[in-house]
Parts: C-alpha cells; sequence; structure tokens
C-alpha cells in the first residue's frame, strides 16, 4: 500500500495543483513532494534490508485477465534506493523552479509531478506492462516541460527526444512481448501452469526466458537494447541526450539526469542481465567497447565545449558509460559499483545542473567565453560549484569516486582467463585490465574538462556579460547577486548526500548486496549450484592450459571473498 | 429461410427506422423535420441493444461476430451521427435565422441524410450476419453507396463534388474487382455459400488458380473499403474533400465493412492451417506497404485532414497485422481477429474524437459564410481557448499514436502478441517502426492543441452551433482514458467474438480429420528422408 501512496502521490499533487490559485502551486507542489519524501522515509523504515533481495511491500492486483496483465508492485533494495532519489529530487525540482518559471506555472508544477508519479512507477513495477506503460509515459511530461519551458531550440530538441526514446521502446516492447509468448507457449507445461496463460510478472518471465536458445536470446538482447541503450544513453544513440540537456528548463535536466536516464540502466539491470544472460555474455565486450568509445567520445566532446551546460550533458554520456561497464562486468563489484554509480550520478550531475541554472538565470548566458571569475563575485556559488565538480570527477572522498572505482575494478577483475588461471579477486568475465585500462583515461579526460570548466567559470578574471548591468532584466532585483536561501537549501542535501555516500557508501553496499548477488549468482554460477554461463566461455589461457578444469572450482572459492575484500578496501 | 430472421431484427429495426426519418423528412413542418436526429439516435440505440442480444449463429464462420460486431457499430454509430449533425443545409438554416427566406420543404435535405446514415449502417451491420458471398457484396455496396451521395452534398463546396466523383469512381472500380473475384470464387469452387466454401477449402479441392485468382482479386477489390494500398489513392483528396464529420464516417464504416468482409473470407478459405501461401504473400506486401506509405506521407501534410486520412490508412495496415496472424489456438492473446476487431472499436472511437475537433470548429469564411478548419495552425493553442476540444485533440491522438495508458495502447498490444505468436516478428518489428514515424504527426497534433499559442493574426475559431458534435468529441475522449481502463472485458469479448466456428459440422465432421494425416505425410517423408 506505501508503495501505491508513493506513486499516487504526487498525481493527486498535480489534481490539487489543476484546482489551487496559480500563486499557491508553487507551494502545493513543494508540500506534495515534501510529502512523497516523508512517505519515502516510513518506506526505508519498513524495509526489512536483511531480506533486502526479496520483493517487499508487494501489492498486485488483477487488471487485463485475457494477456494475464496485473497491476503489482513491489520493490527491493535497488528499486527502493531508486525511487528514494526520485523521491528526494521532487523538493528540489520544485524549489529551483520558484523563481526560474513564470509563464504558466500551473502546467509546469502538473507536469512535474505527473513525472514523478511515472517514474517512481517504473521503479516499483513488478509487471512487463506496468513498468512499459510508466517508462512510456515519463516520455509525455518531459516533452512538455522541454518544449514550454525549454530555451531557444526546444522544440527540436523535445521532438528529438521523444522520437528516439519512442522509437526504440516500441522495439524494446516487441523484444518483451516475445519473452512473454515464449512463456506462455514454449514455458508454460514444465513452468507448471496452463498452457497459453498469458503472464507478464517480471521474475516469472525472467526464469523462462533463460531457457531460450543463444539465438533468441541474441535477437531479444538487440531488442531490448535497442529500446533502453537508446535511455541510456549508449554511445552511438546518445544524440538527442546533449540537445534536450541543454534546452530543458533547469528542473528538467535535474530530473533527465538524475532520474530518467537511470531508467535505462535500471532496465538493463533489471531485464537485460537476467533475462538474456547467454546473450549478454556473448556480446559483453561488444556493449563494453561501446561503453568506452561512449566514455572517451563524449570526454573529448566535453573538452571543446564553451557552453557550460552542454559541456556537463555530454558529461552525463560519459559517466553513463561507466555505469554500463559496470553492468556488463558481470560480478558483483561492477553491478554493486554501477547502482550505486546511479545514484551518485543523480546527485552530483543533478546538482551541477541547479547550480549552471542558478547562473543562468542570473546571467541569462551560459558560454564560457562570457563567464568568468565568479568565485569573487559569488563565493557561496562558487564553494558548490568546485564541490559538485570534485564529487562528478571522481576526487576521493567524494560520492563519484567509489562508484567510478567499481566499474573500472570490476571490467578489470572480469577475465575469465586469469580467474581460471587462479589469478587473485580475478572473477569469470570476458573483460579484463585492458578494459579498465582504456576507460581508466576517461577520467583523466574527465579530470581535465571539469577542472578546465571549473577554472575558467570560477576563478581566474572576472568576466560577465556585456549586456548584464544595464538593468533590462526584470528578475535581477529578486535574485541577489550571491545565493539565496533558497537556493542554498535547494543543494545542500545533495551537498550532504555526496559526502555521506562519500565516506560511508558500505551500508548503502551492504543493502544493495542481495538483489546484486542474484543476478551475480546467473553468470559467475553458484559455490554449490549451478555454473554461470560465463564459464562456457572458452578462453585462451593466461598461464598453463593443462589444468583448466581442476582450477574451475578453486578459482571460484578464492575469487569471490577476494573480491569483497578489494571492495572493502576501494570503499574505505 | 426464414430462421434466418432471427439474426437480422437489428437490421430490420434500422430499416424501419430509415423509413420513418425519410417520411419525417418530407414533413412541410420544421418542427417535425428537427425531430429526425433524435429518431436516428433512437434507431440506433434500439438497434444496438437488439443487436448485441442477438443469438450466435453456430453454421457462420464466426459465429459470435454477430452480437458483437452489431453493438459495436450501434455504439460507435451513435457517435458518429451526433458528430454529423447539422451536416448539411447550413447556409440555408443560417437565412432563416437571420429572417432573410423563410421555411421551404423543398429545399432542405437533412433527413435524407439522416436516412443516408441509417441506409449505411443497415449494411454495415447485413455484413457481419453474411453467409454467402453474394449477401457480402450486396451488404457491401449498401454500406458504400450512400456514402458517395454524402461525401458529395456534405458541403457546398465544388471541392466535396469532385471528392464525390472520385470516391464514386474508384468505388466503383474496386466494387467490380471484388465482384470479379467473388465470381471466380464461383467459378473455381462451385459454391457462393461461406459455409461450403469452408468445407470445399478445407478438403483441399478448392485450392486451384481460379480460386486463388479470385481470392487475391477479391482482397485488392475490398482494399479500396479498407483504404489499403495500391487502392488508398482517393483517401486524402476524399477525406478533404468532405465535410469533417462525413470523413469521420468514412474512417470508420467502410473500415469495419472491409474487415469483417475479410475476416469472413480468409476464415472460409483458409487458418486450419493458415493461410493458403500466394494469399499469405500478398496480405503480407499489401500490410508493410500500407502502413509505411500511409505514415510516411502522412508526415508531409498540413492540412490535418489529410494527416488523418494518411493515418487512417496507416492503421489499416497495422490491422492487416492481426489478420495475417490468423485466429491462433483461439485464445486472446493469439487471436489476431479478436485484435483486429479491438482495433476497429478502438480506432473508431478515437478518430470520431479527433474529427469531432474538427467538426466543432469553423471560421468566418473571406467571401461570407463560415469555413471548417483544416491546417494544423487552427488547431494552435486549442487546449487554452477552447479546453475541451483541445484536450479531445490531445487524448485522441495521443490514443491513434498508441501511447499508454490510453485505449490505443491496449488496442495495439493484441496486435503484438498475436503476430509474435504466429511467428510474423519481421512484421512486428515493421509495425513498431511504423507507429515511431507516426510518432512524429500525431506530435505536431498534439503540440499544437497543448504547446503552441493561438495564432494572433489569424481570424479566430468559434464553437459551430451544433453542441452534439462536441459532446462526441467528449465522448470519444472519455472513452479513450475510461475504456483502458475496463480494456480486459472488451478484450474478452472480442476474443469470443472471433472465435471460429465449425462451419457445416454435420456434414463434413470426419473431413478434416481425414484430411490431417495426409497433409502431415510430406512433411514426415521430408523428416524421415534427412535422416
Amino acid at each position: 500500500m506505501l508503495l501505491w501512496l508513493l506513486m499516487l502521490l504526487p498525481l493527486a499533487g498535480a489534481a490539487l495543483v489543476a484546482i489551487s490559485p496559480k500563486e499557491s502551486a508553487k507551494l502545493v507542489a513543494l508540500g506534495t513532494t515534501l510529502v512523497a519524501v516523508a512517505v519515502n522515509l516510513v518506506a526505508l523504515f519498513e524495509f526489512d534490508f536483511a531480506d533486502a533481495g526479496a520483493y517487499q511491500m508487494a501489492s498486485s492486483v488483477d487488471w487485463i485477465e485475457p494477456l494475464g496483465i496485473t497491476l503489482s508492485l513491489g520493490v527491493d533494495s535497488v528499486s527502493l534506493m531508486l525511487i528514494s532519489l526520485t523521491s528526494l529530487l521532487g523538493p528540489i525540482c520544485v524549489l529551483s523552479s520558484f523563481s526560474a518559471i513564470t509563464e504558466r506555472i500551473k502546467t509546469y508544477f502538473i507536469w512535474l509531478l505527473v513525472l514523478q508519479t511515472a517514474m517512481t512507477g517504473v521503479f516499483a513495477a513488478r509487471d512487463l506492462i506496468v513498468f512499459y506503460i510508466c517508462f512510456e509515459f515519463t516520455l509525455v511530461p518531459m516533452y512538455i516541460l522541454i518544449s514550454l519551458y525549454g530555451s531557444t531550440n526546444r522544440a527540436k530538441a523535445a521532438t528529438k527526444f521523444f522520437l528516439y526514446t519512442f522509437t526504440g521502446s516500441l522495439i524494446a516492447l516487441a523484444g518483451l512481448v516475445y519473452v512473454a509468448w515464449y512463456n506462455a507457449t514454449q514455458m508454460a507445461p514444465t513452468a507448471g501452469f496452463e498452457s497459453g496463460q498469458w503472464s507478464f510478472d517480471i521474475d516469472t518471465l525472467a526464469v523462462a526466458a533463460r531457457s531460450m536458445t543463444a539465438f533468441e536470446q541474441g535477437w531479444v538482447l538487440l531488442a531490448l537494447l535497442a529500446g533502453f541503450a537508446v535511455k541510456v544513453p549508449l554511445f552511438p544513440v546518445h544524440t538527442w541526450l546533449p540537445l534536450a540537456h541543454t534546452e530543458a528548463p533547469t528542473a528538467g535536466s535535474v530530473i533527465l539526469a538524475g532520474v530518467l536516464l537511470k531508467l535505462g540502466t535500471y532496465a538493463i539491470f533489471r531485464f537485460v542481465l537476467p533475462f538474456v544472460p547467454d546473450a549478454v555474455a556473448e556480446y559483453a565486450p561488444l556493449i563494453a567497447g561501446l561503453s568506452i568509445v561512449g566514455i572517451l567520445y563524449a570526454g573529448l566532446i566535453c573538452w571543446v565545449q564553451t557552453d557550460v551546460k552542454k559541456l556537463v550533458a555530454y558529461s552525463s554520456v560519459s559517466h553513463l558509460g561507466f555505469c554500463v561497464l559496470g553492468l556488463v562486468a558481470l560480478n558483483s563489484t561492477g553491478l554493486n559499483g554501477s547502482v550505486l554509480y546511479m545514484i551518485n550520478h543523480g546527485l552530483s550531475t543533478g546538482a551541477l545542473f541547479l547550480l549552471i541554472g542558478m547562473i543562468y538565470e542570473r546571467y541569462h548566458t551560459r558560454s564560457m567565453r562570457e563567464l568568468g571569475g565568479l568565485a569573487a563575485k559569488m563565493p557561496v556559488w562558487a564553494t558548490f560549484m568546485v564541490f559538485f565538480a570534485m564529487a562528478s570527477v571522481g576526487l576521493p572522498g567524494l560520492n563519484g569516486f567509489v562508484g567510478e572505482f567499481m566499474c573500472m575494478m570490476a571490467a578489470f577483475q572480469a577475465d575469465s582467463s586469469w580467474a581460471r588461471a587462479g589469478a587473485m579477486g580475478m572473477t569469470e568475465g570476458r573483460l579484463g585490465p585492458w578494459f579498465a585500462l582504456v576507460a581508466g583515461t576517461g577520467v583523466i579526460v574527465a579530470a581535465i574538462y571539469i577542472l578546465y570548466m571549473v577554472g575558467k567559470v570560477c576563478f581566474g578574471p572576472l568576466r560577465e556579460p556585456d549586456q548584464h548591468g544595464h538593468g533590462d532584466h526584470h528578475d535581477e532585483h529578486a535574485l541577489p547577486v550571491d545565493l539565496n536561501a533558497r537556493e542554498i537549501v535547494t543543494l545542500l542535501p545533495l551537498a550532504v548526500g555526496c559526502l555521506v555516500l562519500g565516506l560511508f557508501p558500505t551500508p548503502l553496499l551492504d543493502a544493495l548486496e542481495a538483489p546484486v548477488a542474484q543476478v551475480t549468482a546467473i553468470y559467475q554460477g553458484e559455490s554449490d549450484g549451478p555454473d554461470g554461463v560465463l564459464e562456457k566461455f572458452e578462453v585462451v589461457p593466461a598461464g598453463s592450459d593443462s589444468h583448466q578444469d581442476d582450477h574451475h572450482g578453486e578459482s571460484h572459492a578464492s575469487a569471490a571473498p577476494v573480491a569483497g575484500s578489494t571492495l572493502e578496501e576501494a570503499t574505505r | 429461410m426464414i430462421e434466418k430472421l432471427a439474426y437480422l431484427w437489428p437490421e430490420i429495426t434500422l430499416f424501419a427506422g430509415t423509413c420513418l426519418v425519410m417520411l419525417l423528412g418530407l414533413s412541410p413542418n420544421a418542427a417535425i423535420r428537427k425531430t429526425c436526429l433524435l429518431v436516428t439516435l433512437g434507431t440506433l440505440a434500439l438497434g444496438g441493444i437488439l443487436g448485441s442480444n442477438t443469438p450466435s449463429n453456430p453454421d457462420a464462420i464466426l459465429p459470435d461476430l454477430i452480437p458483437f460486431g452489431k453493438g459495436m457499430i450501434a455504439s460507435v454509430g451513435i457517435i458518429l451521427v451526433l458528430l454529423m449533425s447539422g451536416v448539411v443545409d447550413r447556409e440555408e438554416e443560417d437565412a432563416i435565422a437571420a429572417g432573410r427566406t423563410s421555411f421551404n420543404p423543398l429545399r432542405t435535405t437533412r433527413a435524407e441524410f439522416y436516412a443516408f446514415i441509417l441506409f449505411s449502417l443497415t449494411g454495415l451491420m447485413l455484413t457481419t450476419t453474411a453467409d454467402s458471398l453474394i449477401w457480402l457484396f450486396l451488404a457491401l455496396e449498401l454500406t458504400s453507396l450512400p456514402t458517395y451521395v454524402m461525401v458529395t452534398i456534405s458541403t457546398r463546396n465544388t471541392r466535396s463534388q469532385e471528392a464525390g466523383i472520385k470516391y464514386f469512381f474508384l468505388g466503383a472500380l474496386g466494387a467490380a474487382i471484388f465482384l470479379y473475384g467473388f465470381a471466380l470464387l464461383y467459378g473455381g469452387t462451385g459454391t457462393t455459400k461461406l459455409a461450403e466454401l469452408h468445407e470445399v477449402f478445407a478438403s483441399g479441392e478448392g485450392v486451384n488458380s481460379i480460386s486463388i485468382a479470385g481470392l487475391v482479386l477479391s482482397i485488392i477489390g475490398v482494399s479500396f473499403k479498407i483504404a489499403a494500398v495500391p487502392m488508398h489513392f482517393y483517401t486524402a483528396d476524399v477525406y478533404q474533400g468532405a465535410s469533417s464529420s462525413v470523413s469521420a464516417f468514412l474512417a470508420f464504416v467502410p473500415k469495419t465493412a472491409g474487415f469483417i468482409t475479410l475476416m469472413l473470407l480468409l476464415g472460409a478459405v483458409g487458418w486450419d492451417g493458415g493461410l493458403p501461401e500466394p494469399v499469405r504473400v500478398l496480405l503480407w506486401t499489401v500490410a508493410v506497404l500500407t502502413m509505411t506509405i500511409g505514415n510516411v506521407l502522412a508526415l508531409l501534410q498540413g492540412s490535418v485532414k489529410r494527416i488523418l486520412a494518411y493515418s487512417s490508412i496507416a492503421h489499416s495496415g497495422y490491422m492487416l497485422v492481426g489478420l495475417i496472424a490468423g485466429p491462433g489456438d483461439g485464445s486472446f492473446t493469439e487471436n489476431g481477429l479478436a485484435a483486429v476487431l479491438l482495433y476497429l472499436l478502438a480506432y473508431g472511437i478515437t478518430n470520431a474524437g479527433t474529427f469531432a475537433v474538427l467538426a466543432s470548429l469553423e471560421r468566418r469564411a473571406r467571401e461570407g459564410g463560415h469555413e471548417e478548419i483544416d491546417s494544423v495552425e487552427d488547431l494552435f493553442g486549442l487546449c487554452k481557448t477552447h479546453p475541451g476540444l483541445g484536450w479531445t485533440m490531445v487524448l485522441c491522438a495521443g490514443s491513434l499514436l498508441g501511447l499508454p495508458p490510453l485505449l490505443g495502447f491496449f488496442a495495439k498490444l493484441p496486435l503484438f502478441t498475436s503476430a509474435i505468436s504466429a511467428g510474423e516478428i519481421t512484421l512486428v518489428v515493421i509495425l513498431g517502426l511504423n507507429s515511431a514515424i507516426a510518432a512524429f504527426y500525431y506530435l505536431r497534433l498534439m503540440g499544437a492543441a497543448l504547446l503552441k499559442d493561438p495564432d494572433a493574426l489569424a481570424e479566430p475559431v468559434s464553437h459551430v452551433p451544433f453542441p452534439t458534435r462536441s459532446l462526441a468529441g467528449v465522448l470519444a475522449a472519455g472513452g479513450v482514458v475510461s475504456l483502458s481502463v475496463f480494456v480486459g472485458s472488451l478484450m474478452d469479448a472480442t476474443g469470443d467474438a472471433a472465435t471460429l466456428g465449425d462451419p457445416g459440422e454435420s456434414s463434413s465432421s470426419v473431413e478434416p480429420a481425414e484430411m490431417r494425416p495426409e497433409t502431415d505425410l510430406p512433411e514426415a517423408a521430408v523428416t524421415l528422408n534427412d535422416r
């Protein structure tokens, strides 16, 4: 019930905004999102972290029986953490829009709240069709927010955003329906229920999908990636993102970077990895290759940007590349790190977009040519900027570091040839040190462009746009030179989050352990259970080739604890 | 013969209503003539109630199609009639209202217009009951003939007359082609009864080059009714030339007639073991071409009616996918025919909603009088200026796009499931990509109403003085939202309606059993040889 409340609360808030007078719209929206945060806190307390891998607070209502669609919700710890991120960003987005949105205020807050409902639904859904409905429906509010409240090129950006993601997800739907068909017709006799009875329950389908042939899995993987890779976005289907980010209003960018991109990685974690393990293991090097290309390519593009917002937008492409790299490393370090990185990226990049929005409200420009040395004029803003830039670039002690490091480390470890040769800390996998090494250069590029941007905008001689100071902006008197209390309040929770997750990530990682272990078991095998799919792959042995089979069990037994301990080292 | 009357009471009701409307329309009293709309609606309501309670016909190809089809036709028909109130005689009535002239019984034709609507719907209902090729042909023509007149008299524009002429001649061509096809079918099989055709084809005797040629011609001819490639050329011109209300009628009624005909025809010739291969290839090609050409051409249009016309072509292509999938094993998820019926219902309601927005608005024409709105710019800012109509446009365009959680999405989902069950995965991907192309122009419509500011320079649009048209729009929009909640029971109903019967079971119950081993034999031989 709690999940239903959490999901429908913003929708009720949207209805309330619709009937309340224009002046109080933002207060109603703020109130709704704060109540949602409170409900979310209750949900966090209710959640039994000892049993984090199981779906909790589940509820299910039959909906469309001929297709076997049920309205069912439930969360494991991964879903719950992403829902918490969504709820946390809710009031922050509302607060950040108080002065930025001056026209069509009610419409704005209505769609912002509707968007929150859809996003919560994506993470809470236990039925594929409910997931898909919410996944698709996020497009509508975002489309409206960008095309009504965006900057100059907004119509093109909104349309491109909608068409890219809509096209992809229709193909993903074909893949998902194929899995449901497979479950109903090819699996049903063995699964013990009436043949021909369709179901869209995610767990049922995951079990069924794994018994598809490698050929079928390959095509389903392609279909699912067509939908989800666009959302992430993975190179080469990332081109909608910089445009959408740049043109969106500040709160839109925050949600886009904070939550919407995570819908893609979450869907990969929830559907792609458990559904088609054979195909994922087969194509992991290819997907990892694409994410590394994305990391470096987007990073290099960032380097030459003069538009601050575009720079942060491209850095999202680069960062999400790490996230996908961690996912396809297919070991516990990678999946843990990747989920952690989803949350971290939401906090730090969301904050960067907020900061840029604050500058834009004051100067009406985002060009690095026109802005410079703002630290002298806006010390509080500059402090936050440096802090979040460091968090984003992965300074140890702040949150970005942990996830990024774990993702690269996971790619390094994921090398079957070393693992089978008994090397310490290596796991079954098809990536290996080279992948980590190349991805690592992305971190250097990231440091270069972020520091370059911070150096230009915050430090050096003061530069302000020419027209500024002529008094032609009516909202100038409304905003002080430096940040006001409201703006600081929007940034503080994110800053605290970055710091806490940077210094003490272990509780969160522990919470994520159980659901992640369920997925890794498919790939890495269990000590006393069936072998993981990765062990099917022949490798060119790194050491001697004669004792490969003997080493199997042993390398497994040793790999898991060692991976765990290096992980702990990393997180300290 | 007399027992067939049991299935025909709704048609008889409609026909009686038609006669009543025509008689009332002759009255010299203006007040009595005004009752025509109410009589029409009442007739349809009665026909719908009788229709949904019609017994199913165990000898038909689709036994339960009769009650469902008639109920669906009457309910969408009511929305369409509401939408078509006041189509003809607008100038005459304006003149009377302004006192320029007085009521002249000889100069108004609205009652005849309502009679045409009822005639056409009677024909449509008759297609669901059809049990022979002759019946099918007559029912199809009864559906179509009134629409030629309706298009022509719907406005006083020469454009409508041009549209009417085009529609009539191409329609006659289409009718000739499928009549020729029916004749060849009769020549190849020796029967016109659908149930007997079914037996002949099931026994394998019927599959010869003459009957296949007949089938191909019939399908091509009927593709005129459903506006499918290669018989789609008239669509955009006719929809644009006719008044918006009549276009809504054209997009639902002939299309439904065509699809029901195809279902009955294909049900007669195939589906126990799939369709005959040439027919399947033909339908596959037609489906792919239809949706692709429809969607791509819709992208290029500036007129809303032309956009909707090309999208109507594309939707026919989607529904053909369900037809190719066939009834599967009979469960709803695998039953492409049920998906087609559900899609027809959803499309009929949604499409009526979009056309209702156009039909409810007008602007003062430069040469005096009123002109219908037609360009995308006319929709700008509709959610602000006319919130009810604006949101109707947004919801209906969203539903046509297949955006969850609106009705259109749930109508498209069974097309996906049935086509995948039938192994038509390529077709599903093409369908998905086409829906994505369609997103572009539906977004334009939604965006125009929701996001743009009203065009300050243009003459503002205003409501037409026929509130029932807006009512039709609001009903449609309400249906698009609320039916998606109860779509499960709709799916049950369409699933039942599209369950293949066992026509002529008394005479040929042994035959299929005998046939099975024979058809399996070559396959078995092949597998043996392989070993």
